[in-house]
Parts: C-alpha cells; sequence; structure tokens
C-alpha cells in the first residue's frame, strides 16, 4: 500500500521534473518562458499521434521533443531577436501549443495506443538523472558559467565573449526538448490513452511556479516535484477513501499559491537565486557596462 | 502609421497560417471565410453568436487592459467569470429567489462584481505585498474555480433526479431580456459599452488613470512622484476581476442558452478570460480600439462556431466535413495564438523605424 503511494509520488512529480528543468535552464540565460503549458500539450498529442501513425513509441518520443524544441523556437525568436514582451509572448505560445494539440488530437480520441504503453520506471530514473546532471552542468562547466553570466548580465558576458544570444536560443530550446520529452512521458507512460481534451490540466503552469520554489536550482526542483507529486498523489488516494474528487483536485493548485507565497518570502529574504536580467531582453546597443 | 501595418501583417499571418491548415482538411479557404462571415453578420443566429462573444470578451477585455496597462498580469479572468457567474446563480436560487427582477437584476450584477473582485483579490494582495508572481497565482485560481464549479454542480447544487448535473433553472424575473429574434442579452451589453466609455474616461482623464499609465510606464518614477504601486496593483487586479465577473452574471442569466450552471465549467467561460486577453494586446491597450478588437475577435469565433455545423456545406467528402466540424474552434484558437504571438513579435517594429531604400548605395 505505501509502496504504491509512493509510486504514485514519483510518477506525478517525474512529469514535473522535466519541466522543470527544462525551464529552470531557460530562466537561467534569462528568458522566461510561459508556453510550458502549451509545449506539454502539444509534446504529448504529438507522441501519441507519432505512435498511433508509426506503431513505434520511440518516433513518438522524438516527435515530441522536436516539437517542444519547434514551439520554443517561436518563443525565442520573439523574445530573443524581437526584444518582444515575454509574458505576453509566453502566454500566446501556450494558446497556440494548446490549439495545435487539440488540432492533432481530435482525430485520435478514443483511439488505443497500437504498442503497450511504455513503462515508467526508465522515465522516472532518467528524469532524476537529468536533473543532477543539470545541475552538475550547471555549476560545475564552463557551458553552466556562461548559461549564468547570461542570465545575471548579459552585458559584461557579452564582453567577455560569450554569445548572448545564442546561449538564451539554446537554453530556451533546451527547456522546449524537456517539456516536450515530459508530454512524451505524458501520453505514452503515465496516462497512455487520448481523451477528448485531454490537456496538461495546469501541471505547466506548476513547472513554472516550481522553479521559482525550487530558486532555480535542478536539484532543489527534484525536491519541489515530488513535494508535488505528493499533492497530486494524495489526491488519488484521499479519494479512494471517499471524500469529495472535486475539492481534492484543487489541492496542486492551492498548494501552488502557497509554495509561492513561501517562495517568494524566502527569496526576498536571502535574496538569492532569481536570475538578475530574466524577463529583460538584451538589446545590444542599448547595453551599459 | 506602423501601428495599424503591424496589426495588418499579424491578422495576415494569422490568416495565411489559417488557411494552410484548412488546405489539408482539402476544403478552399476562400469558401470558408466567406461562409464563415457572410452568415455571422448577415443570419439571425450568426448575429447571436456574435453577440455572445461580444459581450463577455469586451467587459473582460476591458478590465484586463487596465491591468496591462499597469504591467500587471491577470490571466484570471477565467476565473473571476465563473466566480460570477457562480455568485448571480447562489443570489437568484439560494438568497433572494422571490424577489422582483427590478431588484434581483441589480443585486445578481453587484454580487457578480464582488465575487470576480474577490476571486482576484489574493493574487493582488501577493503581489503588492510580496512581489509574487500573479500569472501564476491568478492561473491557479482559475483552476480552483472550475473544481469549485464541478463541485456545487455534482454536489450540493445539483438539480436531483435528472440526468446530467446541473443546478435549478434561474427563475424567470432574473433572466435578462434579449432583443427579439437574437440571443444578445441587452442589459449587459449595455453595461460592457458603459464599462469600455467610463474606463476610456478614467485612463485619460483621471488621476488614477494617469498613476496606472505611470506605474506601467516607469514604475521607478512612479515611486519618485509618491504614486503608491501597491495601490494600482490592488486597483487594476480588483477591477479587472469585477468587470470579468459581471461578464458572468451576462452569461448564466442572460444567455437564453445557459439561464443555470451545468455539466462543465466550460461552457459558461469558454475561455474567454483568455481570449480576451487577445481582445485587450490587438487594441493596443486603447479603450476604444476594444469595441474593433472585440468585434473582430467575436467574428472569428462566431465564424468558428458557424463552421461546425456547415462544414458539410463546404468539405468535398463527409469525412472531412467531419473532421473539419470537430477542428473548427481549435483553428479559431490558433488563430488567435498566432495572432498574438506576431502582434507581440510585432512591438520591435514600431519602436523603430524601418526605411526601404531601392538601388541607394549602403550608407549611414
Amino acid at each position: 500500500m505505501s509502496f504504491e503511494i509512493l509510486m504514485e509520488i514519483l510518477k506525478a512529480g517525474t512529469l514535473l521534473l522535466f519541466g522543470t528543468v527544462g525551464e529552470i535552464y531557460a530562466e537561467r540565460s534569462g528568458v522566461m518562458n510561459l508556453g510550458v503549458e502549451g509545449m506539454l500539450a502539444a509534446g504529448a498529442a504529438a507522441a501519441y499521434a507519432m505512435t498511433v501513425a508509426s506503431e513505434s513509441p520511440w518516433l513518438g518520443i522524438i516527435a515530441a521533443c522536436l516539437t517542444g524544441i519547434a514551439l520554443s523556437l517561436i518563443h525565442a525568436f520573439t523574445s530573443i531577436s524581437l526584444y518582444a514582451n515575454q509574458v505576453v509572448s509566453g502566454l500566446a505560445l501556450c494558446m497556440l501549443g494548446i490549439g495545435v494539440s487539440r488540432l492533432i488530437g481530435s482525430p485520435l480520441v478514443g483511439k488505443p495506443l497500437p504498442v503497450q504503453a511504455l513503462p515508467t520506471e526508465p522515465f522516472v530514473i532518467s528524469a532524476i538523472v537529468i536533473a543532477v546532471v543539470a545541475w552538475a552542468v550547471l555549476n560545475n562547466t564552463k557551458i553552466g558559467l556562461a548559461i549564468r553570466a547570461v542570465g545575471d548580465d548579459p552585458a559584461t558576458a557579452d564582453a567577455a565573449g560569450i554569445n548572448v544570444i545564442l546561449v538564451r536560443y539554446a537554453c530556451v530550446c533546451f527547456g522546449g526538448l524537456m517539456t516536450g520529452l515530459a508530454g512524451a512521458y505524458l501520453s505514452l507512460s503515465y496516462m497512455p490513452f487520448w481523451a477528448e481534451k485531454l490537456t496538461a490540466g495546469g501541471r505547466g503552469w506548476i513547472v513554472i511556479a516550481l522553479v521559482i520554489f525550487a530558486a532555480w536550482s535542478p536539484i532543489r526542483a527534484i525536491f519541489g516535484a515530488y513535494l508535488f507529486g505528493c499533492a497530486e498523489a494524495l489526491t488519488f488516494s484521499l479519494q479512494r477513501l471517499g471524500m469529495n474528487p472535486y475539492l481534492l483536485k484543487m489541492l496542486p493548485y492551492g498548494a501552488t499559491i502557497f509554495v509561492m507565497f513561501v517562495g517568494a518570502s524566502e527569496v526576498m529574504r536571502k535574496k538569492i537565486g532569481a536570475p538578475a536580467a530574466l524577463g529583460k531582453p538584451y538589446i545590444r546597443e542599448e547595453r551599459v557596462i | 502609421m506602423l501601428v495599424v501595418e503591424t496589426i495588418a501583417f499579424s491578422i495576415a499571418i494569422s490568416f495565411i497560417t489559417m488557411s494552410c491548415i484548412l488546405a489539408c482538411f482539402s476544403v478552399n479557404p476562400l469558401t470558408v471565410y466567406a461562409t464563415m462571415f457572410f452568415r455571422a453578420l448577415g443570419t439571425s443566429y450568426g448575429l447571436s453568436f456574435l453577440g455572445l462573444e461580444f459581450i463577455p470578451l469586451l467587459l473582460c477585455s476591458t478590465g484586463l487592459l487596465v491591468a496591462f496597462r499597469a504591467k500587471v498580469w491577470n490571466i484570471g479572468a477565467e476565473g473571476q467569470l465563473l466566480m460570477g457567474a457562480i455568485a448571480a446563480t447562489w443570489l437568484a436560487l439560494y438568497v433572494m429567489p422571490e424577489a422582483p427582477g427590478f431588484m434581483l437584476i441589480p443585486c445578481m450584477f453587484i454580487t457578480g462584481f464582488l465575487a470576480g473582485s474577490a476571486w482576484a483579490f489574493l493574487p493582488a494582495l501577493l503581489r503588492a505585498k510580496l512581489n509574487v508572481n500573479e500569472v501564476i497565482t491568478t492561473l491557479m485560481m482559475n483552476y480552483i474555480a472550475m473544481e469549485l464549479f464541478n463541485y456545487l454542480v455534482q454536489g450540493p447544487w445539483r438539480r436531483s433526479a435528472y440526468l446530467f448535473p446541473e443546478t435549478e433553472e434561474l427563475p424567470e424575473q432574473a433572466q435578462l431580456p434579449v432583443i427579439p429574434g437574437t440571443s444578445v442579452h441587452y442589459p449587459t451589453l449595455a453595461i460592457a459599452i458603459g464599462a469600455v466609455f467610463l474606463v476610456a474616461v478614467m485612463m485619460w482623464k483621471t488621476k488614477i488613470g494617469y498613476e496606472v499609465k505611470l506605474v506601467g510606464d516607469n514604475p521607478e518614477a512612479a515611486r519618485q512622484a509618491g504614486v503608491s504601486t501597491q495601490k494600482i496593483v490592488m486597483f487594476t487586479m480588483l477591477l479587472s476581476g469585477g468587470l470579468a465577473g459581471l461578464a458572468g452574471v451576462g452569461e448564466v442569466a442572460g444567455n437564453p442558452a445557459h439561464h443555470k450552471l451545468y455539466y462543465s465549467p466550460e461552457i459558461i467561460s469558454a475561455g474567454r478570460g483568455y481570449t480576451a486577453i487577445i481582445v485587450a494586446w490587438l487594441s493596443r491597450l486603447n479603450p476604444l480600439g476594444l469595441f474593433i478588437s472585440a468585434f473582430f475577435i467575436s467574428l472569428m469565433l462566431a465564424g468558428g462556431s458557424i463552421l461546425k455545423t456547415a462544414s458539410f456545406g463546404i468539405a468535398p467528402t463527409p469525412e472531412s466535413a467531419r473532421a473539419l466540424a470537430n477542428a473548427a474552434h481549435e483553428l479559431v484558437g490558433i488563430f488567435n495564438g498566432v495572432m498574438l504571438l506576431c502582434l507581440v513579435a510585432g512591438e520591435l517594429l514600431t519602436r523603430y523605424k524601418i526605411t526601404l531604400r531601392w538601388g541607394g548605395r549602403g550608407e549611414l
């Protein structure tokens, strides 16, 4: 019984962990991508559609990752190259992604997967491995240093010879890749069926809150993701005990607001974590060093 | 004039994208657009669709405009709208069901406004006091409002011995009148138009409007001038929440297809709280521009609804017609998403002057 609940927590948290690690990279480089929800939905739909069409879940995973990258490139282009407002651009991407997901998804409703659903364990393990590697790369390598420099002070990074634009593009694309992977995990392994209007159900937005909660560190993201996995798993198990399912479903969302509240006060107190240039476009001709 | 060109360019790109997708359904995009627009503007049911989209979009986007002008990102209009609908239903069914219409209807609107504001209160407070990102908190409040709606409709408010989960119908005197022959509930329409003009006057002629713009454009200057950012954040959030709440009252009491809460929150709100973001942005945060942008987006949405039923007359085979009907709303959703992306991407073009010189030598 308790082992089952533990597995539920790990399974639910894995989805969030993939997305959170990706978004942490994007935000550490200074680009906030609010389109996670849309990329997640589109990735899930692409993975499912590709698997139904080709009968190969591997192609499905690849399709999801490519969809994530393609969508994140749109955001990268508008926010990095065209200096667009990142909040609105991310929201637009979110709407676009959900639209794409429903467009691809509408012929899939009720079609079962032609292959057996992928086992969850490899995803669970790889998410942890990716998070640890991402943390190590961010803190101990030249690449990680470049990412952090670009996110904190792009003008100085530029003067030091780092290609700010390239680093930001790469980080946003990595975010898209990870979110796409999360989408593939959602539709091929975690919930391997396609119902009408299956969207990410707000998980993409929880990811964005988790990034703040984890104070932009992939290691703390592991902890945060499983904490939220807990909230989601709790919903299932308390429902079995006869509590009202609709009130229980509010739990993860309420927890997110609470976590934002706690995260905010902590960040305010310690003044650490948030990349200094987060959300600000880097306009080379306006730089001040 | 680059502003107009950017908007035209965004709309053009969106139409091109939509046409490409339509071509995948092996239909002629021009036929589709002709059907959508002629029926939306030329038939009574088309005008009903149009009006039913226009009213809530105008109300929600008016509030969002004020918030966005202060760079307060209230994404919670969807949930605030639902709370307005829930509050109005509560009042009409459980608090004063016997009251005459001239008392009940104003009370419903007031309660709806307050409920929408209340739903924005927590995110507003967290943003004002602790600088908590309001995008995420308002969104989470949307999901909580949806689950609350489900809980009420499936649980305590459910009409017993009925197959589908739904509440009792609102008493007759609580139902808003409509323009004869259409579904357009004109009291809400009048409130919406009044709200736009009030907001226009507020933004252009009053101190608080000036402060909203100052906080949005230059928070540091606002602080120096003694303008309280906290006050502006609270004000804009509560105002936009309240206006979205009014839209919710209109949806439940005005829309003749509703007059009760039922089945799923998406039937009442239909994503209009999110679509209103696009409407506000398309107007370039100009209050009077809202009329044009809300009309245009409503036309697209109404066209989507028409396409759902009209696809059999357009598509060559029954299969593609069915696929087109299923995808009609998603197509409009993609259209809107692409347009918002182009609009936000085009901001750059409005900041710089681009000159094209034919045959000139490259010189600076």
